[in-house]
C-alpha cells in the first residue's frame, strides 16, 4: 500500500496508524470523521491565530483604552467616563462629525444617483464603444486615493491659477479659496470622492441591471408603459437590494474618510475639513492622547452602526 | 411603416443622449490623468500662471530628477511592491486554507466561528487602530514592513470569498473519489482544490493586492522611516514640501499611478469583475 507520505499533518495519516501512547485507552483508531474535525480546525487555526492576536485583541483592546489616561509610553491610568465626557463635550469632535456627514452627503449622494443614470445609459441596448465607455469610467478607482487628493488639490488651489477658479472666472465667478473657507474645502473634498467612486457604483448598478429579465419590460410595452413607468415599476424595485448595498458601504466609507482631507488640508488639520477619523489620528498621533483616541473610535464604531441601519432603513423604503 | 419610423427616430434621438451622457462621465473621468501628465511635464512657473498650461511641456525628465532627489522613488514603489504581493500571497494562501475548511469539513463550533467572523467584518478597521499600533510597537516592527503585511493578511471577507467558491465548485463526490485513494486531506487541498479555484484566487488577488497598495492610514501610522515608506506615504511626503513644486508633485503622483493604471488597461475586464464582483456576491 503506496501511500503518500508528504504530509506532515499527524492528523492526515492513513489507517492503519499505530495508536499513539497517549490514546492507549482507547482502543479505536482515529474514524474519518475525527480526523476531518481535525484538519478543520487545524486549516483555520492559522488565520483564527492572527486573527486572534492582531484583530480580535485590538478591537476589544480599545474598549479598555477608552477608560484609561494614557500617552502611548508611560503608566495607564483609569479615568472613568473621562474620556468619553471630553470628547463628546469637545466642540473640534462635533465639527468633525458634522463635516463628515456634510462632506459624505455632497460626496456620496449624487454619486449614487448619477450612477443609476450611468449604468442606465451603459445599458441602453445599441450603444457602441461600450467597454471603452465602461474602461474610462472606472479608471479613476484604480487611482489611489493618495494620489486623487494631490491631483485634485492642485485643481482645488486657492489662486486664480487653479483649474477650479480658471474655470470659475470664465464662467464669470468670482475665485474660491478652495483650501481654507468652509464650503470650498468641503466641496472640494467631496468632489474627490465622487470622482474616484462614481465609476465604482455604476458598474455595480450596470451589473443589476443586467440581472434584469428583459421579458419584464416587454410585457410592460406591451402593456403600454412608459419609459417612466418602466423605470419606477421595474427598474428601481429590482434594484433595490443593489442600491442597499451601495448605500450601506457608501455610508460606511464615507464615515472612515480620512485619506482626501489630511492629504488635501496638510498637518495642519483645519477644522473646516477634520473628519471624525482625522480628529481620532489627531489625538493619537498628535496629541498623544491614546485613551480620548480609543473613546472616539468607539464613538465612531456606534455612529456608523447607527447611521448605517438609519441609511438602510429608508433606503428599503424607496418605492413603497 | 409610419409608425415604424417615428420608433426609429426615437432611438436615434435617446441615443443622442445616451452617448451625450457617457461622453461627458468618460472625459471628466480621463481628464484629471491628462491633466495629472500635462503638470508632470510643465515647470512650476507654468502652471502657476493665468492661464495655466493646458498642453504637455518639455520638463518630464527635470521634474522626475527633482521627485528623485526628493523621494527615494524607486525604493518606496519596491516596498510597496513587496507588501502587497506578500500580503496577497499570505491571504490567497490562509483564506482558501480556511475557506476549504468551512466549506468541506464538519467540526464544532463551526458555525459560530465563521458567523463571528461575518460580524467581524461589519467593524471598522479605526476601532482596533490604537492597540494595534500598542502591539507593533511592542513587537519592534515599527518601521517595519512586517508591521504591514501579517496583520494584512487578516482578511475575512476573503475567507466567505473562498468558502462560497470551494462549496459550489469543489462537487464532494471529487472528494470522497480522492480519500479512496488514500489522499490526505492536505493533498486534497493541494492538488485538487488549488487548481479548481483558481478564478476565485484572481478576483480576491487583485482585490487584496489594489487595497494594500493604495492603503494609506495604517502604513502612515507604523511607517516612520524613510527607507519604509510605501509609495503613498512617499507621495504626501512631496507635498509636504516647503516650496510647492507642483510640476515635481504631479511627476511624482503620475509615474507612481501610471504602473497600475497599465495594469488595469491590460486586464480591465477581469479588474472591473473582480473589484466590483467581490461587493455584490457578498
Amino acid at each position: 500500500m503506496a501511500q503518500p507520505q508528504i504530509q506532515p499533518d499527524a492528523d492526515t495519516k492513513h489507517e492503519p496508524v499505530k495508536p499513539s501512547p497517549k490514546k492507549k485507552r482507547s482502543p479505536f483508531h482515529f474514524s474519518e470523521k475525527t480526523k476531518d474535525a481535525i484538519s478543520g480546525y487545524l486549516y483555520i487555526s492559522p488565520f483564527y491565530i492572527l486573527f486572534a492576536i492582531f484583530g480580535l485583541f485590538p478591537m476589544l483592546f480599545s474598549f479598555y483604552l477608552g477608560f484609561q489616561k494614557w500617552n502611548g509610553l508611560g503608566e495607564m491610568e483609569y479615568v472613568g467616563l473621562q474620556n468619553f465626557k471630553f470628547v463628546l463635550a469637545d466642540p473640534i469632535f462635533w465639527k468633525s462629525l458634522l463635516n463628515t456627514v456634510v462632506i459624505g452627503v455632497i460626496g456620496t449622494l449624487p454619486q449614487l444617483l448619477i450612477g443609476i443614470i450611468l449604468a442606465y445609459a451603459l445599458n441602453s441596448a445599441l450603444i457602441r464603444f461600450k467597454s471603452v465607455f465602461r474602461v474610462s469610467i472606472f479608471m479613476p478607482y484604480v487611482t489611489s486615493t493618495v494620489a486623487v487628493a494631490i491631483v485634485f488639490g492642485v485643481m482645488f488651489n486657492n489662486q486664480d491659477f487653479g483649474l477650479m477658479n480658471v474655470v470659475f472666472n470664465w464662467l464669470g465667478f468670482d475665485s474660491v479659496n478652495w483650501g481654507t473657507s468652509e464650503w470650498g474645502v468641503k466641496l472640494a473634498i467631496s468632489t474627490m470622492v465622487f470622482w474616484r467612486w462614481v465609476g465604482y457604483n455604476t458598474i455595480i448598478y450596470l451589473a443589476g441591471l443586467q440581472g434584469i429579465p428583459n421579458d419584464l419590460y416587454e410585457a410592460a410595452k406591451i402593456d403600454g408603459a412608459s419609459i417612466r413607468q418602466q423605470i419606477q415599476y421595474i427598474t428601481i424595485p429590482m434594484l433595490k437590494p443593489i442600491i442597499i448595498l451601495t448605500v450601506f458601504l457608501s455610508t460606511i466609507g464615507a464615515m472612515q474618510l480620512f485619506t482626501e482631507p489630511l492629504v488635501f488640508l496638510g498637518r495642519s488639520f483645519r477644522e473646516e475639513g477634520i473628519t471624525v477619523v482625522l480628529y481620532l489620528y489627531r489625538e493619537a498621533f498628535s496629541n498623544m492622547a491614546f485613551g480620548t483616541a480609543s473613546a472616539t473610535a468607539i464613538i465612531l464604531f456606534v455612529i456608523i452602526i447607527v447611521l448605517s441601519s438609519i441609511n438602510v432603513f429608508f433606503t428599503n423604503r424607496i418605492g413603497k | 411603416m409610419g409608425s415604424r419610423k417615428t420608433e426609429a427616430k426615437k432611438i436615434t434621438f435617446s441615443n443622442i443622449i445616451v452617448y451625450g451622457v457617457l461622453m461627458i462621465a468618460a472625459i471628466l473621468s480621463i481628464f484629471p490623468f491628462y491633466w495629472m501628465f500635462v503638470m508632470a511635464t510643465n515647470h512650476n512657473s507654468a502652471i502657476n500662471s493665468v492661464p495655466p498650461a493646458f498642453i504637455p511641456g518639455k520638463e518630464l525628465v527635470t521634474n522626475f530628477q527633482n521627485v528623485l532627489s526628493n523621494i527615494d522613488f524607486f525604493g518606496a514603489m519596491w516596498n510597496s511592491l513587496i507588501v502587497s504581493t506578500l500580503t496577497t500571497l499570505g491571504v490567497l494562501f490562509l483564506c482558501s486554507l480556511a475557506g476549504f475548511s468551512f466549506a468541506k469539513f464538519q467540526f464544532k463550533g463551526k458555525n459560530v466561528l465563521f458567523v463571528f467572523l461575518l460580524v467581524t467584518m461589519m467593524v471598522p478597521p479605526q476601532l482596533g487602530l490604537i492597540p494595534q499600533y500598542y502591539i507593533i510597537t511592542k513587537l519592534d516592527w515599527v518601521n517595519d514592513l512586517k508591521a504591514i503585511i501579517i496583520p494584512g493578511m487578516i482578511d475575512a471577507f476573503g475567507i466567505f470569498w473562498m468558502r462560497q467558491y470551494i462549496s459550489s465548485n469543489v462537487p464532494d463526490e471529487l472528494m470522497d473519489a480522492a480519500k479512496i485513494d488514500g489522499c490526505s486531506n492536505f493533498r486534497i487541498y493541494w492538488n485538487i482544490t488549488v487548481p479548481v479555484i483558481i478564478p476565485a484566487f484572481a478576483t480576491l488577488a487583485i482585490i487584496k493586492f489594489m487595497y494594500m497598495w493604495n492603503d494609506f492610514l495604517w502604513p502612515l501610522v507604523v511607517l516612520r522611516d524613510e527607507s519604509s515608506y510605501t509609495i503613498q506615504i512617499a507621495l504626501r511626503n512631496l507635498i509636504d514640501n516647503y516650496v510647492r513644486d507642483n510640476g515635481m508633485i504631479l511627476s511624482g503622483t503620475f509615474w507612481a499611478t501610471v504602473p497600475l493604471i497599465i495594469i488595469f488597461l491590460l486586464f480591465n475586464r477581469l479588474f472591473i469583475q473582480s473589484l466590483t464582483q467581490g461587493a455584490v456576491k457578498s
